[in-house]
């Protein structure tokens, strides 16, 4: 369904991303890992057209996409969250919803967008009130009004970026049940960008994990967690510190 | 979403405006009215974008363009204001797509789009003193008089023809003013003003949107600038065009409540009795004293009563009608001129 060939992103000197290709199966949920600053998010920006790519290219359902603008792959069936949410606080959650609803799927008919608001606020739990208003909602209800108006746009694909920092453990928990019950009941196809390791691998088929712009590993979960420079990177501040204090014991023994 | 009884008020407040100049015939009076509804529909055309957080000081530019080209084909060509006015309003509309395009594409936003609009404004200013013999310069300009049928030259003596042309014109400002307002299109705009990105990332066009209410805006406010000429009968650059105009359209809907559809005309109704009783008070001694006073109410208003009068009045009489729009501040924030 959506298929990258050698996604390169420069800005002035510093490569953001460097010669990354991957492909989303059908159906598929892929989670894409890495640490801080690995790329993760200007890959979202070029897949939903936020950032154009400086090189590379991105095949959605056959048609090249790269480099389109934002509404125009919206439109083409991609849908996204971002990763601190942007709700728009001069208009009702309703209102937000039924936006994304009419402008996310070619601005048809009105009646059709609020169904897809009332749909897509019922799926992930807001209430569907017509006056409730944005300033009422805590973190969680804000990261769920982010997918709520992605999943309005009727997409094809759902770019879910980090949909899970500033969440408690319960609500973690909520919201990976929520995505794979997108995947199952809605046949939606899922990238899930993610920091918190753990609860992603609970609900993704394949992980793929980047580190300074490339991609280091893809494979099935229990795959990566186990690759040796996954570990090294991924956990890089643990191993150091392990390799660390060995060193220091080894030292004491020695002297 | 307007209830029975507010569109009952509409229809009782409509009839009267549309009897009083049978029953009240000062010509003065009808006069400043004419004024009043007049300023009234550029006021709201400016509204239409400025509500969006798109303040435009390059209005006075599109009225002026209304006003001139609508005098010029008729005295040079014999064309009808029938036929000039969509001229010089597909001629506004075409600068504002020129101008309003490469803003929107390269995201030329807030005080930037301000000073590109500002420069608008100068500039047909310039053009309308430099082509001097043919526009009159800043002496001004007057559409000749027609010898034949007024109805085709739209030149009426008649102040109460004229007061019901107005109050036509006035109206159908306020009815695209809220078809506006309960459009997805508004939806739109307001995300578009808090976050393009976002708003993108919702599937809007958020060029195209831009342009669209621009476009819709600018086309308003050259017919205001031609009705205004077919009024007056007399044109100069300073009172249908360039910074001063603009400023002024700001300052009124500012003043009236850019978040209502009353509001532009509670600001055209300020400022026109304004300027009129310092005409009348101070005579020639106090040109340019409205300018004064408008811009320290400005500053006080943007202070102290950000959703100006007739806005902040609703919201104290009926505090529940909407959820209240925490951003509004802001949008009015970009729009405080030469500050």
């Amino acid at each position: 369904m959506l298929e990258v060939n050698g996604l390169v992103k420069r800005f002035g000197g510093f490569t953001a991303v460097n010669n990354v290709s991957f492909r989303v199966d059908q159906g598929e949920i892929l989670g894409l890992i890495g640490p801080n600053g690995s790329g993760k998010s200007t890959i979202f920006n070029m897949l939903s057209g936020t950032l154009a790519p400086t090189a590379g290219s991105i095949l959605f359902a056959g048609h090249e996409i790269a480099g389109l603008a934002p509404h125009r792959i919206i439109n083409g069936g991609i849908g996204r969250t971002f990763q601190i949410p942007r709700p728009f606080r001069r208009l009702t959650i309703f209102e937000n919803v039924a936006l994304a609803g009419f402008y996310g799927q070619g601005r048809h008919s009105r009646i059709k967008a609020e169904e897809a608001a009332e749909r897509s606020l019922a799926m992930v739990g807001l209430p569907t009130d017509r006056h409730a208003s944005v300033d009422g909602l805590g973190a969680a209800g804000l990261k769920k009004l982010e997918l709520a108006k992605a999943l309005a746009t009727a997409p094809k694909l759902l770019l879910a970026d980090e949909s899970l920092g500033g969440l408690d453990e319960t609500e973690m928990d909520q919201a990976a049940d929520m995505l794979r019950n997108i995947r199952d009941e809605l046949g939606i196809t899922i990238i899930w960008v993610e920091h918190i390791m753990g609860v992603l691998m609970r609900v993704v088929d394949r992980v793929m994990v980047l580190d300074h712009g490339e991609k280091i590993s893809e494979g099935l979960p229990s795959a990566v967690a186990g690759d040796p420079r996954v570990i090294e990177v991924y956990l890089g501040t643990d191993a150091e510190t392990t390799q660390a204090a060995a060193a220091e014991a080894r030292r004491r023994a020695g002297g | 979403m307007m209830g029975q009884g507010r569109l009952a008020a509409w229809g009782l407040g409509l009839a009267a405006l549309v009897a009083l100049p049978f029953v009240y015939r000062d010509p003065y009076h009808l006069h400043i009215l004419v004024l009043i509804l007049i300023w009234s529909f550029a006021y709201t055309s400016w509204s239409m974008m400025g509500r969006f957080g798109l303040v435009s000081l390059g209005h006075g530019g599109f009225m002026g363009i209304g006003a001139y080209v609508t005098a010029l084909l008729w005295n040079h060509l014999g064309l009808s204001p029938w036929i000039g006015i969509p001229i010089s309003m597909g001629a506004a509309g075409a600068l504002a797509l020129i101008v309003g395009y490469p803003c929107f594409r390269f995201r030329i936003t807030g005080h930037y789009f301000v000073l590109v609009t500002l420069a608008l404004s100068g500039i047909v200013l310039q053009v309308i003193t430099a082509t001097r013999d043919y526009t009159g310069g800043s002496l001004g300009y007057t559409p000749n008089r027609t010898s034949g049928s007024k109805l085709l030259a739209l030149q009426f003596d008649d102040k109460t023809t004229w007061y019901l042309i107005a109050l036509g014109i006035w109206l159908f400002g306020i009815v695209v003013w809220h078809w506006v307002d309960r459009s997805m299109a508004r939806y739109a705009l307001e995300a578009i003003s808090e976050d393009e990105d976002a708003a993108a990332a919702a599937g809007v066009d958020v060029t195209a949107e831009k342009l669209k209410i621009t476009l819709l805006s600018a086309l308003m406010t050259a017919l205001a600038g031609a009705i205004y000429c077919q009024y007056q009968m007399f044109i100069t650059p300073d009172t249908v065009s360039g910074i001063a105009v603009s400023l002024q359209m700001v300052f009124a809907a500012i003043v009236g409540g850019l978040f209502v559809s009353l509001g532009p005309t509670v600001g055209a109704i300020i400022t026109i009795l304004l300027a009129e009783t310092l005409r009348i008070g101070f005579g020639t001694k106090a040109v340019g004293w409205d300018n004064l006073v408008y811009g320290v109410l400005l500053v006080l208003f943007i202070i102290f009563l950000p959703k100006g009068i007739l806005g902040s009045l609703l919201d104290r009489l009926k505090p529940q009608r909407k959820v209240p729009r925490t951003n509004e501040q802001e949008a009015v924030q970009i729009a405080r001129p030469g500050a």
